[in-house]
């Protein structure tokens, strides 16, 4: 019995060495081909905007063209309020991400550093927070913004953003693995909690505001529904609500689509592959959009 | 030192027990630092909650600004028994059904792969997770020219292999079909990001103790890593239920809740009846419906991990 154990433990070992090594091969090839597939949606839209109108109705699938141009590009900007979508955009995602890191870090570190009454009741509040689905909540907030008169204002975007309890905890963890004794020490040289906060904390704090920044400028730019409610004018929208206005729309060709649809994603996958790293553990250390 | 190591968030942040040290010694400085964000927090998360409330007891016209006449639950009444409603609640549940497994075990299976492969990690995240960063205008109308009947790439690619295309846009089926693939390449990232995070955090050495065992890399999968990951799988497993329930962009966009308001989720019923016909009280009470809906789905799974936590 044990032989018979024996020797068969030292067949299975030498095949798992070889199991093992065709298995990572294996593995190797699947996910490349994965990857590879899940670039064609983007790399078919790059290269079909920069072929001439007519050949693509000739040859809608061809990733060829005898003649490369940059007419759907430039057209795209004379056709659509494009540059104005980009403004607002920008202007939006920018002012939300320092509104976001300074509103939410500023609890934080109350939260981390200083002890007081009614804490573990905030604590529970923003928790509780979290449960908060502010997606389905769209009409509701609507009439709130109408009777507030806020409608049609870039505030109408940014204030509903900035209190975000994921960013709080995010924040608070982070301030949580500065040393007691720091503070203690700077609070003994005679430090104002505001000086501890500016000076000692927020410096150190720089991987948790990157991470938190660049979440609140992806999740911003991308919002769909609210803006499309809040900002009705053509030249107030953002780039999502004004791309989508161009599905199905006459009088713009597949080319033209294409480049504004590139021209939408282009600036968040700039920011993506600049700041892959802290994009990447921001994910992985929230674990909640 | 890496965020993952440092900052472990609210997800995970369930089971910090840090004991919350309550003696006031600092209550004005700590009121006062927690002052901005409590203003928002009232006005803009609390806010709509209560207004949302408010006016499910009233027959508000959503262009006007007064609440009109109080009417007591006759919009409960109405919505829990109108049909339009339930379809719509319908349909983001199927879509759920249809997005939530592959988005909870095919970015497990890659994110397995990929800790296997130990070059050229950077290609597979940019691969799978750029799509995640890009607004769903973007992958709509890329989208809209893929599914295309006839000149399609998908159709195209179909028509290679000798398969029948389903009319993507225009019957039923062929949506749903559409919007699965497109949301399975769309947010399919995060959750591989997710995976590849926890799977970095199991020890080497589990492995190799498996591999000197006799262990096959089939059985290793079986019996070391998707036990050690199951917390990860729960968390994304909620996480995706959670996100997919509340679908409205890619539906929205690419098919105005079509064909015939065959796939309109909750959210656009919401918006139809709120923004189209102006009903406001009546669109008031279903954003309640929903929204309690969802609260008990994630105030269930809090409690459960919870109590995990606490027994383990």
């Amino acid at each position: 019995m044990t032989t018979a154990t024996l020797s068969r433990n030292k067949e299975t070992s030498k095949a798992d060495k070889l199991g093992s090594k065709s298995f990572n091969r294996l593995a190797a090839t699947c996910l490349t081909l994965w990857a590879l597939i899940w670039l064609v949606p983007f790399a078919w839209a790059v290269i079909t905007s920069f072929r001439p109108g007519d050949e693509i109705t000739a040859n809608p699938m061809s990733i060829w063209s005898d003649h490369w141009t940059l007419d759907a590009y430039t057209n795209a900007f004379k056709l659509n309020s494009i540059g104005w979508w980009y403004l607002n955009s920008f202007l939006i995602s920018t002012l939300s991400v320092i509104f976001t890191v300074v509103i939410c870090s500023l609890i934080a570190f109350g939260l981390a550093h200083l002890r007081f009454q009614g804490k573990g009741a905030l604590m529970v509040l923003i928790l509780a927070g979290l449960m908060v689905p502010m997606e389905a909540l769209v009409l509701p907030q609507f009439m709130e913004f109408r009777s507030l008169g806020l409608l049609g204002t870039y505030w109408a975007l940014i204030l509903p953003a900035t209190a975000s309890p994921v960013a709080v905890f995010v924040f608070r963890s982070f301030l949580k693995g500065i040393p007691d004794a720091l503070i203690e020490a700077a609070r003994i040289d005679g430090a104002s909690w505001w000086r501890i906060y500016r000076e000692i904390c927020m410096p150190l704090c720089r991987p948790a505001i990157s991470a938190v920044g660049i979440f609140t400028f992806i999740t911003t730019w991308n919002a769909f529904l609210w803006p499309l409610l809040v900002l009705t004018q053509t030249k107030s929208q953002t780039i999502p609500v004004g791309l989508s206005g161009l599905l199905g729309a006459t009088g713009v060709n597949q080319a033209e689509v294409l480049a504004s649809a590139v021209l939408g994603l282009l600036p968040l996958l700039a920011v993506f592959l600049v700041a892959q790293r802290q994009i990447v553990q921001g994910v992985a250390s929230t674990g909640i959009k | 030192m890496t965020t993952t190591t440092t900052a472990p968030g609210p997800g995970i942040a369930k089971v910090d027990t840090t004991p919350i040290d309550n003696s006031g010694r600092d209550t004005k400085a700590g009121w006062l630092f927690s002052a901005p964000f409590l203003v928002l927090y009232a006005l803009f998360l609390i806010g709509p909650v209560l207004v949302g409330l408010v006016i499910s007891f009233f027959n508000t016209a959503t262009v006007k600004n007064d609440l009109g006449e109080f009417v007591a639950l006759e919009n409960y009444t109405d919505v829990l028994g109108n049909l339009d409603f339930w379809k719509s609640m319908w349909h983001s549940t199927l879509f759920t059904i249809l997005t939530v497994p592959f988005l909870v075990v095919l970015p497990l299976l890659a994110a397995i792969f990929a800790s296997r492969i130990s070059r050229n990690q950077w290609f597979y995240r940019i691969a799978f997770f750029a799509p995640y960063v890009v607004p769903s205008a973007s992958v709509c109308l890329i989208f809209s020219f893929i599914y295309a009947p006839e000149s399609g790439l998908f159709v195209k690619a179909l028509d290679l292999v000798g398969l029948p295309a389903p009319d993507f846009l225009g019957s039923t089926n062929g949506a749903w079909l559409s919007l699965t693939i497109l949301t399975v390449w769309w947010t399919f990232g995060f959750n591989f990001v997710l995976y590849t995070a926890a799977l970095q955090e199991i020890p080497e050495e589990t492995y190799e103790a498996a591999a000197i065992d006799g262990a096959s890399p089939w059985q290793q999968m079986r019996s070391i890593t998707v036990p050690l990951l199951r917390p990860t799988i729960s968390l994304v497993l909620m996480l995706q239920i959670l996100a997919s329930l509340k679908v409205f962009d890619q539906i929205f966009i690419l098919l105005q809740g079509g064909p015939n308001l065959s796939t309109r989720p909750v959210i656009q019923y919401i918006y139809d009846t709120g923004f189209t016909t102006y009903r406001g009280g009546y669109a008031a009470a279903a954003t309640m419906v929903y929204f309690v809906t969802l609260v008990i789905i994630s105030a269930v799974w809090m409690l459960a991990t919870r109590r995990r936590g606490a027994d383990a």
